[in-house]
């Protein structure tokens, strides 16, 4: 079976990519005849696997560890966008791996959603994991919040290495406590981040967890689901006795970032823009530190922040293309705190302002979120042109909020062409759900370049 | 460090906030709206419906007045219409022992035709039980004649409701528990699509005096305005003996509806 599995995979690979296939079919294929194959691959890495997951984040925070790595020197191996599954993962590996099945890497960084995650974790005990948030989304696909929740302290529980939580968020921070680690440094008087000698090989029975964490300036920009109905704009009260953090994100300037590690706490330049992508950054950096801890030639962090102020956002997560020579931004929104940050993040002054709501299996096909999101934002300028299958749906949610409504039209090409010619004079933003950027970027690549991502 | 919350006034609604109004005409008089437990059971959008209620009231020339009560709060009075939502099964958990506290002021507010939307969650509650699968019986507060059933099966999708008396309701299920109706109950109607009230009777949600019960979210009431009138003419009418309507605008809603009929389920 080894000897011919992986050239099998392969060439079914190329065939399937010839035929403009997708990912997965050799994935299948080798998944049925060489079950154990991604697992023997990935054990031969010498830093091991590290899982991102989470609902809101994962493609940017994957995109940004891989690239931290990349400037400590280290050979990355990561899953393309759109194949966050583990057959995707399979797939991938084939794509890499030498015709002797070798993967040339140090380390793999995986976007896993939830559930894949969870079978991938069982398959692949990974050495490191990053859980980013658990918001509400795709309730269709798990139900509850509370049982996606469950999946992410399952993927926390087989990994063998270092855990890495949003301190932020009460479901995700919460996992600590199932998990039989050596609890670190919660002494806060001076700093709130950790000491992290005192944490490196400190888990006795249980990973070790690390958390990331906010400056309490920065709370009230992310009220979690469960603080939806506080009053707008007041303090979300911190949680007591929060635990250290190994990163903190003390500021975020409009171009530049403060984060805190090691007791001190250091500027840098960001290309990334949204609170809620630079807080990601912090996830990200706080991996990035326990990896490259861990390989024992200690770590670059000057290479590490000039990494972190290249970083581009990953395709449609505030993603600026330019038409007419003016910046026409694609902000993707798929659940209510992803829709509330993006608009939070991105004011509309100024903009010319477009939504396009679809309602595929991709995209979810409930549409109650979207009275779970406060527009009143858009109040001022109004939105210019709504699109997608439940465009009447978002219409008739902005109608309730008093927005102003310019134009509908179901079609998406017919509508962004609309909004184009409409707006020529000013800088555009398009919140989209996810399979209505596609169509939407399919459209900007005829008038404009687009970053092609396959 | 972090400045103190402002004062909110006891029970009035904060949260999400209503938009300004912009109607100079005179009030043809208010109408108290109490949300039920929107801290604990308001998932998948449910505070729609109270949006809905609101703004729809304005459009009418009414004045809403919106209120809530979560766990622990006093019971404010003079409640003219009553709204709550689903939640997760934690939140059911957290409300369970205020609800039973607060039975005999509900049912005597549903006894004297108080208008009441109770959806998913306080639909299951507003019954006389709901069975775990584990076979344990968490007690609803028996305004409903109805009883629900935890079962491993969960009913998700786009849902149409034939209804005699609001036409086609259309809205979207996300539930585990099945609820099957006693003889003092009517259903809202039969499911032309997707499954309602539990896997076997075709029949969805219940009504009862002026009490519309669902499982139904979407939100139901902002693709629903019949139902959503329902509500509000009947808590007008207890009030101050007659209704009359405005003029709301309801193109978008007709729209939305046309296309959220032809979605899969
Ligand atoms: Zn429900």
């Amino acid at each position: 079976m080894l000897y011919f599995s992986v050239p099998l995979g392969k060439l079914v690979r190329r065939v399937s990519r010839l035929r403009g296939g997708g990912s997965a079919l050799p994935g299948l294929v080798v998944e049925k005849i060489d079950p154990g194959f991604m697992q023997r691959t990935l054990s031969t890495l010498p830093l091991g696997v590290a899982v991102v997951s989470g609902t809101n984040g994962k493609t940017t925070t994957t995109k940004m560890v891989v690239e931290l790595l990349e400037s400590q020197g280290l050979k990355v191996f990561t899953n393309r966008t759109g194949s966050n599954f583990t057959r995707g993962v399979a797939a991938a590996l084939l794509g890499e791996v030498d015709w002797r099945g070798r993967l040339d890497a140090d380390v793999a960084v995986l976007e896993l959603d939830e559930a894949h995650a969870v079978h991938f974790v069982n398959k692949v005990p990974p050495r490191y994991c990053l859980l980013l948030n658990v918001l509400r989304d795709q309730l269709d696909r798990f139900g509850e919040i509370d049982k996606t929740a469950e999946l992410l302290q399952h993927i926390a529980a087989k990994t063998t290495g270092t855990v890495v939580l949003n301190r932020e968020d009460p479901r995700v921070a919460r996992i600590a406590a199932t998990l039989n680690a050596d609890t670190q440094n919660t002494d806060t008087q001076n700093t709130d981040t950790q000491n992290t000698d005192t944490l490196n090989g400190a888990a006795a029975g249980g990973p070790e967890v690390r958390y990331f964490g906010l400056d309490d300036s920065l709370l009230s920009t992310f009220p979690n689901d469960d603080e939806m109905r506080a009053a707008p704009g007041s303090p979300v009260p911190p949680a007591p006795a929060r635990p250290g953090a190994d990163v903190v994100l003390r500021r975020v300037g409009a171009d530049d970032a403060d984060f805190e590690y090691d007791g001190v706490t250091v500027s840098t330049g960001m290309k990334l823009r949204g609170v809620y992508n630079i807080f990601n950054a912090a996830a990200a950096l706080t991996l990035a530190r326990a990896i490259t801890g861990a390989r024992g030639t200690g770590t670059d962090h000057a290479g590490l922040l000039t990494a972190l102020s290249n970083v581009a956002p990953a395709f449609g997560r505030g993603e600026s293309l330019v038409v007419d020579g003016l910046p026409l931004e694609l902000v993707l929104v798929k659940n209510p705190s992803g829709f509330r940050l993006g608009l939070k993040s991105f004011p509309a002054a100024g903009y010319a302002t477009m939504i396009a709501i679809n309602d595929n299996y991709a995209d979810g096909r409930d549409m109650s979120w979207l009275w779970d999101v406060e527009f009143d934002t858009l109040r001022d300028g109004g939105v210019d042109q709504l699109s997608g299958s439940r465009a009447y749906d978002m219409a008739l949610r902005l109608q309730y909020d008093d927005v102003a409504i310019g134009a509908v039209d179901t079609d998406i090409a017919a509508a962004l062409a609309a909004f184009i010619r409409g707006s020529k004079d000013k800088p555009k933003r398009i919140f989209c759900t996810y399979t209505a950027m596609l169509a939407i970027r399919r459209e900007l690549s005829k008038i404009t370049t687009v970053e092609v991502v396959s | 460090m972090t400045p103190a919350a402002p004062e909110t006034p006891h029970g009035l609604s904060f949260g999400h906030e209503l938009p300004p109004e912009d109607t100079p005409a005179p009030s043809k008089g208010s109408i108290r709206v109490l949300q039920l437990y929107p801290r604990d059971m308001n998932i998948y959008g449910d505070w729609g419906n109270a949006l809905v209620l609101a703004q729809r009231l304005r459009w009418h020339g009414y004045t809403p007045e919106l209120l809530e009560y979560n766990v622990g709060d006093e019971f404010p009075a003079g409640v003219d219409l009553i709204v709550g939502g689903g939640g997760q099964d934690s939140g059911q958990l957290v409300i369970q022992d205020d609800l039973l506290s607060r039975e005999s002021v509900l049912k005597e507010l549903a006894e004297n035709g108080t208008p009441m939307l109770v959806i998913c969650g306080l639909y299951q509650l507003f019954g006389k039980f709901f069975k775990t699968r584990t076979g344990s019986v968490i007690p609803g507060i028996g305004i409903l004649d109805v009883e629900t059933h935890g079962t491993d099966e969960r009913l998700i999708g786009n849902v149409s409701v034939a209804s005699p008396e609001f036409g086609t309701v259309l809205g979207y299920e996300n539930h585990s528990g099945q609820t099957t109706l006693g003889p003092g109950v009517a259903p809202l109607g039969t499911t032309a699509k997707g499954t309602g009230n539990n896997s076997s009777d075709g029949q969805e949600g219940a009504r009862y005096r002026n009490i519309v019960a669902s499982y139904l979210h979407g939100s139901l009431l902002p693709k629903n305005p019949a139902l959503a009138d329902f509500l509000i003419k009947t808590a007008v009418e207890r009030k101050y003996g007659s209704f009359t309507p405005g003029t709301p605008d309801d193109s978008y809603a007709v729209l939305a509806r046309d296309h959220a009929a032809r979605r899969p389920r």
